[in-house]
C-alpha cells in the first residue's frame, strides 16, 4: 500500500512541472500536494473502506467478552488471557501459542528460504537468458499453472504421489533403496514445505523478475569489461539491484505463510499447529473475540517481521 | 424488503392480467391437466441452509414435483451452519441443522420453533426422538445432548427446553445415524470389537480421527473409557479435569505418531481410508459405502462400547412468516411423507418417520437396510449405482441393533470455551 502511494506522490510533481510549463494559469490554482491527494485519493479510500474500518473492528472485538452465542460488548482481555494461558505456569515447558508460533515461524522460513533460492534463479533465468519478449511471457505464464486448479485438488492431488501405497514409495521399493515405505513424504513438515513453495514460488518469481528486467544491460557489460567475473556480477550488480523485488516477493510469501492455515491443515495431516489454524478453531466455535485477539497478535508479529525486513532494504528508496 | 418486492410482484401482475389474460386461462387450465404449480405466478421458494446430508438434488426435484415448493440449498459444514444462522439469520428459510448445536442457537433467538400440531406425522415419529426408546423397546444411550433433552421448548419464544412433551418442537427430526470406527478388514486380517483399537500400538502410524473439536473428543472419550482408564459420568459434558484427562491420552498417542492424520471433511476420509493411509479411524456410514463403492474393502465395525449418535432436523429463521411459514410448513411435511426417509434410507442414514419410508420403498430394500437381513437382490444407491451384491448384510444389522447400541450423543459441553482450548492445544503438541 504504501508502496503505491509512493509512487504516486514521487511522480506527481514530475506531471505538475509538465503541466506547469504547458498551462501556468490552471497549475497555479491547484497546489501540487492536492494533486498527489486527489491522485492517491481512491487507493485511500478502498484502503481505508475494505481494511483499516474493518481492522478496527477486529481490535475493539478482541477486547470484548462473549459467551455461546453472542458476543457480549464489555471490556474483557480474555481473548488474550486464554491465548496466553500457561505460558508463565509451564515454564520451561512452551505453552501452546509459543508452541504454534515457533512452529509458524519455522515453517514460514524454510518457505521463504527455499521459494527465495528457486524465485531467484527461475527469475534470473527469465531476466537474463531468455531473451525474446514473447517467451519470458509465456515461460512465467506457465509458472502460473499450479493456481489453475483448486487448492483442495491440488492438495489431494499429493496423497497417490507421496502417500505410503503412492509412486514415490513404490518407485523407491522397487529399485530397492528401501524395504518400508517411507512415511515422513506425507502429513509431515516436509509435505507442507513442498506444497507451499509449490504455491508461492511464483509470488517470488514476479517481483524479483521485475526488478532484474530493469536492470540497465549495460551495467552487466561495464562489470564485465571491468573483469568481474560471473559471481562478482552477481554479487555486487544483480543481487543489489535485485533487492527490491526480493524485499516484495518475500513479503508476499511470508505473509501467506504466516496466514496459512487450509494447506498446513491438508498437506499435516491436520496435526501441525498453525497460527491460522487457531483462529480457524475459534471462529468456528464461535468464540469471536478469542479469534479476533488471535487474528491482532498474528498481525503484530508479521508486522514486526515486515518492519525488519524493510529496515534492511528500504523499499521506499529503491523503488 | 419482502414488502416491496410484493407489492411490485402484485402490480406486475395486475398488468399481465389485463394484458395477457388469455395466457392466464392457459395457465389456469394447465394447473387441471396436472402441472399447477410450474404455471403459477408467483413461485414458491424456500432457502434451505444445511450441510450437504440431505441436499440431494432428487429431493428437491421430487418436492418441486409434488408440492411446487422451489427449494434453494445453501450447503455449508456444519460450524458454518451454526456461524451463518448467527450472524446472518435473514439469510435463509428453513434450517436444517443438528440437535447438538441447539444450545448455541436456541439463546439466540434467530430461529422458532415449530407447532407440532401442524406436522401430519409428528405421533408417527420413531420414539428415538420423542422417548430415547427404540421403536422395539430397547433405551438408548443418553450422555451428550440427546435430541429428546432439547425437542421442546417451554413456550413458543421461550429460550428454556421443557422436560415434559409440549406443542413447541426446535427441530423436526429429518435425519439420524449410528456412528463408529470404519476399518479396513484386508489390511488388519482380525476382528475388531472395541473403540481401544484405535490407540492400539499395533495401528501406529494408519489411525485418525475426525478433527472437529466437539464430535472428535467425543470418540476420544468412547476411547479413553474402553482402554478402562476412566468412566465418565457424562462423555458429552465433561468437567474441566475430565478434558484435560481425555486429552492427555490422546497427546500421548498423538506424539508416539499413533495418528496418520485428523480429517475433517467427508473426502478426506474417504481418501486416508481408500489410499491405505490408515487403517482404522472414526467415519460416517455414507463414507464407508463411498470407499466400498471403489472396490476397496472397508467395514462400519460395530464395537462393543457401542455407537456415537447424532440427529438433525429442521426449523425456520425468525424472519420467516406469513405465506412462507407455511410453505415452510408444506415442505417439512412432505419431506416426512415418504420420499425423502426413502431417499435417505437408501444412503445408510435413517429417517424420522420409519412407516412413510417403509411405504417408498421396495421390500427387499428395506430388510436389508433396516432389518438387517441378507440383501435378496443387489442393493442400489438411489443414483442407480451397486452398493451392495444380494447376499451381502449391513454392517451392525438391523435398526433396532444400531440405534439400540448407541452410547452417546454429539453434544456442545458446558465447558465448550475450555475444551476448544485444550484442543488447539492438542493439535500444537
Amino acid at each position: 500500500m504504501d508502496t503505491s502511494e509512493d509512487i504516486l506522490q514521487q511522480r506527481s510533481p514530475d506531471l505538475v512541472r509538465g503541466s506547469e510549463t504547458a498551462r501556468p494559469a490552471k497549475a497555479a490554482r491547484l497546489s501540487p500536494s492536492f494533486i498527489s491527494w486527489l491522485q492517491a485519493g481512491p487507493m485511500m479510500l478502498v484502503f481505508l473502506a475494505f481494511f483499516l474500518i474493518p481492522l478496527v473492528f477486529v481490535v475493539i472485538v478482541s477486547f470484548w467478552d462473549y459467551n455461546e452465542y453472542q458476543l457480549l460488548p464489555a471490556f474483557s482481555g480474555r481473548g488474550y488471557t486464554d491465548t496466553f494461558e500457561g505460558c508463565i505456569a509451564q515454564l520451561p515447558d512452551l505453552c501452546t501459542i509459543a508452541k504454534t508460533y515457533l512452529k509458524t515461524l519455522k515453517l514460514c522460513f524454510l518457505v521463504w528460504a527455499i521459494t527465495l533460492f528457486i524465485g531467484f534463479w527461475v527469475a534470473y533465468f527469465l531476466a537474463f537468458h531468455v531473451k525474446s519478449k514473447t517467451w519470458q511471457m509465456g515461460l512465467s505464464l506457465l509458472c502460473t499453472i499450479p493456481f489453475w486448479t483448486s487448492n483442495v485438488i491440488r492438495m489431494i492431488a499429493w496423497i497417490p504421489l507421496l502417500g505410503r501405497n503412492g509412486l514415490v514409495n513404490s518407485g523407491l521399493m522397487k529399485t530397492g533403496l528401501i524395504n518400508q515405505p517411507v512415511e515422513w513424504l506425507l502429513f509431515s513438515e516436509f509435505s507442507v514445505v513442498l506444497a507451499l513453495v509449490h504455491l508461492f514460488t511464483f509470488f517470488m518469481v514476479v517481483p524479483i523478475f521485475n526488478s532484474m528486467i530493469r536492470i540497465d544491460k549495460s551495467l552487466i557489460e561495464a562489470a564485465y569489461d571491468a573483469g568481474a567475473t560471473g559471481f562478482q556480477t552477481l554479487v555486487n550488480v544483480i543481487i543489489p539491484l535485485a533487492k527490491p523485488g526480493i524485499v516484495i516477493g518475500s513479503i508476499f510469501v511470508i505473509t501467506i505463510v504466516m496466514g496459512d492455515f487450509i494447506t498446513i491443515g491438508v498437506m499435516g495431516g491436520q496435526q501441525i499447529a498453525a497460527a491460522g489454524k487457531i483462529i480457524e478453531t475459534r471462529v468456528n466455535a464461535l468464540q469471536f473475540p478469542a479469534a479476533a485477539a488471535n487474528a491482532v497478535i498474528l498481525l503484530v508479529i508479521t508486522f514486526l517481521i515486515i518492519t525488519m525486513m524493510s529496515r534492511i532494504v528500504d523499499i521506499k528508496k529503491e523503488l | 424488503m419482502t414488502e416491496t418486492t410484493k407489492k411490485t410482484g402484485v402490480s406486475r401482475r395486475t398488468l399481465l392480467k389485463g394484458t395477457a389474460g388469455l395466457a392466464g386461462l392457459a395457465a389456469g387450465s394447465g394447473a387441471i391437466t396436472g402441472f399447477p404449480y410450474v404455471m403459477s405466478a408467483e413461485p414458491k421458494v424456500l432457502r434451505y441452509l444445511g450441510t450437504a446430508v440431505n441436499e440431494g438434488d432428487d429431493i428437491s426435484k421430487q418436492c418441486l414435483k409434488d408440492t411446487g415448493i422451489k427449494i434453494e440449498y445453501i450447503t455449508a459444514t456444519t460450524d458454518d451452519v451454526t456461524k451463518r444462522v448467527m450472524t446472518q439469520p435473514n439469510s435463509f428459510d428453513v434450517l436444517d441443522t443438528e440437535y447438538f448445536s441447539l444450545k448455541k442457537l436456541v439463546p439466540s433467538g434467530n430461529i422458532l420453533a415449530l407447532d407440532a400440531k401442524k406436522i401430519k406425522e409428528f405421533d408417527n415419529i420413531t420414539p428415538v426422538f420423542t422417548k430415547g426408546e427404540t421403536p422395539g423397546g430397547k433405551k438408548i444411550g443418553n450422555q451428550g445432548t440427546a435430541p429428546w433433552k432439547v425437542l421442546y421448548l417451554e413456550g413458543k419464544d421461550s429460550k428454556t427446553f421443557s422436560k415434559t412433551a409440549t406443542e413447541f418442537v426446535t427441530l423436526i427430526p429429518t435425519v439420524y445415524n449410528a456412528d463408529t470406527l470404519g476399518i479396513r478388514p484386508d489390511l488388519i486380517k482380525r476382528p475388531i470389537s472395541s473403540w481401544s483399537e484405535l490407540l492400539n500400538p499395533e495401528f501406529k502410524g494408519k489411525a485418525s480421527i475426525l478433527n472437529i473439536p466437539s464430535i472428535g473428543i467425543m470418540d476420544a472419550a468412547m476411547v479413553v473409557e474402553a482402554t478402562g482408564k476412566y468412566k465418565y459420568a457424562d462423555k458429552g459434558n465433561m468437567t474441566k479435569e475430565e478434558i484435560d484427562l481425555t486429552m492427555k491420552v490422546m497427546t500421548e498417542a498423538k506424539k508416539a505418531g499413533q495418528f496418520r492424520a485428523f480429517w475433517k471433511d467427508f473426502n478426506e476420509s474417504v481418501n486416508l481410508m481408500a489410499s491405505g493411509e490408515t487403517v482404522i479411524q472414526s467415519m460416517w456410514s455414507p463414507a464407508v459405502t463411498k470407499v466400498r463403492s471403489m472396490g476397496i474393502a472397508c467395514t462400519f465395525q460395530p464395537l462393543k462400547e457401542g455407537y456415537r449418535s447424532w440427529a438433525s432436523g429442521f426449523c425456520v429463521s425468525k424472519g420467516v412468516s406469513g405465506a412462507k411459514l407455511d410453505w415452510a410448513y408444506e415442505f417439512v411435511n412432505w419431506f416426512l411423507s415418504g420420499y425423502a426417509g426413502a431417499y435417505l434410507n437408501r444412503q445408510g442414514y435413517y429417517s424420522a418417520v420409519l412407516s412413510t419410508a417403509k411405504a417408498n420403498m421396495e421390500p427387499y430394500e428395506w430388510a436389508y437396510w433396516m432389518e438387517g437381513k441378507p440383501a435378496e437382490k443387489d442393493i442400489k444407491a438411489p443414483d442407480g449405482s451397486l452398493l451392495e451384491k444380494a447376499g451381502a448384510v449391513r454392517d451392525g444389522g438391523s435398526y433396532e441393533d444400531r440405534m439400540g447400541g448407541v452410547a452417546c450423543w454429539n453434544a456442545v459441553m458446558d465447558e465448550n470455551d475450555y475444551m476448544v482450548r485444550k484442543w488447539n492445544e492438542f493439535i500444537a503438541a
